[in-house]
């Protein structure tokens, strides 16, 4: 059945650090109640690749960390926390291609330094904070387009 | 083209098909950065990858992409296939390098999702 979207629906994952097993379930599973719940198409992709980001962002440099979800009809709001190592120099981190993501991570595909610019290419308001040796916070709010197609009948 | 038809032109083995083979691709996206994938790919393309991991999968999957080939005859481990199955995404391998695969694409009219 589905839920009804006339409410606020709010959510949580936990992310562990280095988890590259688990990497990605978290979005996954965001992108499959999204789909279940008749929500646009570009709305779902847009969400989907930025708390992809945002949760690879935290396996890959952080200890751990929390990505929370709030759905309401006007927008979807993701808001991810992480005990991690802290930016810097969020200006030269937010530079398409700057990295400094070690080799092992690169061999798995990732630190390409596009991950912090694509949560901003994806998202309508994109906020983020830092504070060297504790930790990032990104937030993110997704606009919803109504008039796009629904994709209810696409399977997950 | 279709994914059939780039089956046919990369010679490829099916490893797992979840599409009709009549299924119309609209462009492509060969990389092994899988960022790059989440930010110039479109739905409805073709990921060309050497990054035979569950990765690869998993971002096809997030960015809408139906098919995934992977270059230089590199078989998928039991993990990747299984999330391959479960996503429902149609894999695919090549025995040509990313070079050759996409030069054979792009002959046959594919051309490069917008970048």
């Amino acid at each position: 059945m589905k839920e009804d979207l006339s409410k606020t629906i709010e959510g949580s994952f936990h992310i562990v650090g280095g988890d590259f097993i688990r990497a990605g379930e978290a979005s996954t599973a965001l992108k499959k109640q999204l789909i279940d719940l008749g929500i646009e198409e570009e709305t779902i992709r847009k969400v989907s690749i930025a708390t992809f980001e945002a949760e690879m962002n935290i396996i890959i440099y952080a200890t751990a960390g929390i990505i929370r979800y709030t759905i309401t009809p006007e927008e979807i709001t993701i808001i991810a926390e992480d005990m991690g190592p802290g930016i810097e120099d969020i200006e030269l981190a937010m530079q398409e291609g700057y990295s400094t993501a070690p080799d092992w991570v690169r061999e798995m595909g990732w630190g390409a330094g596009m991950g912090l610019p694509n949560m901003k290419k994806n998202s309508d308001i994109f906020r983020i904070e830092s504070v060297v040796g504790e930790g990032t916070t990104v937030e993110m709010v997704i606009r919803r387009k109504k008039d796009d197609h629904s994709r209810n009948s696409r399977e997950a | 083209m279709t994914v059939g038809e780039i089956k046919e032109a990369l010679n490829a083995t099916v490893v797992h098909m979840s599409v009709p083979e009549h299924s119309e691709i609209l462009c492509a996206c060969a990389t092994d950065l899988m960022s790059e994938v989440l930010y110039y790919t479109r739905n409805n393309s073709v990921l060309i990858t050497g990054l035979t991991k569950q990765q690869a999968i998993r971002t096809a999957h997030i960015a809408d992409i139906r098919v995934v080939v992977f270059t230089r005859g590199k078989e998928p481990d039991a993990q990747t296939l299984e999330l391959s199955k479960e996503k429902g995404i149609t894999l695919l391998i090549t025995p040509y390098s990313m070079f050759t695969a996409c030069g054979i694409l792009y002959e046959k009219g594919l051309r490069c999702c917008p970048e």
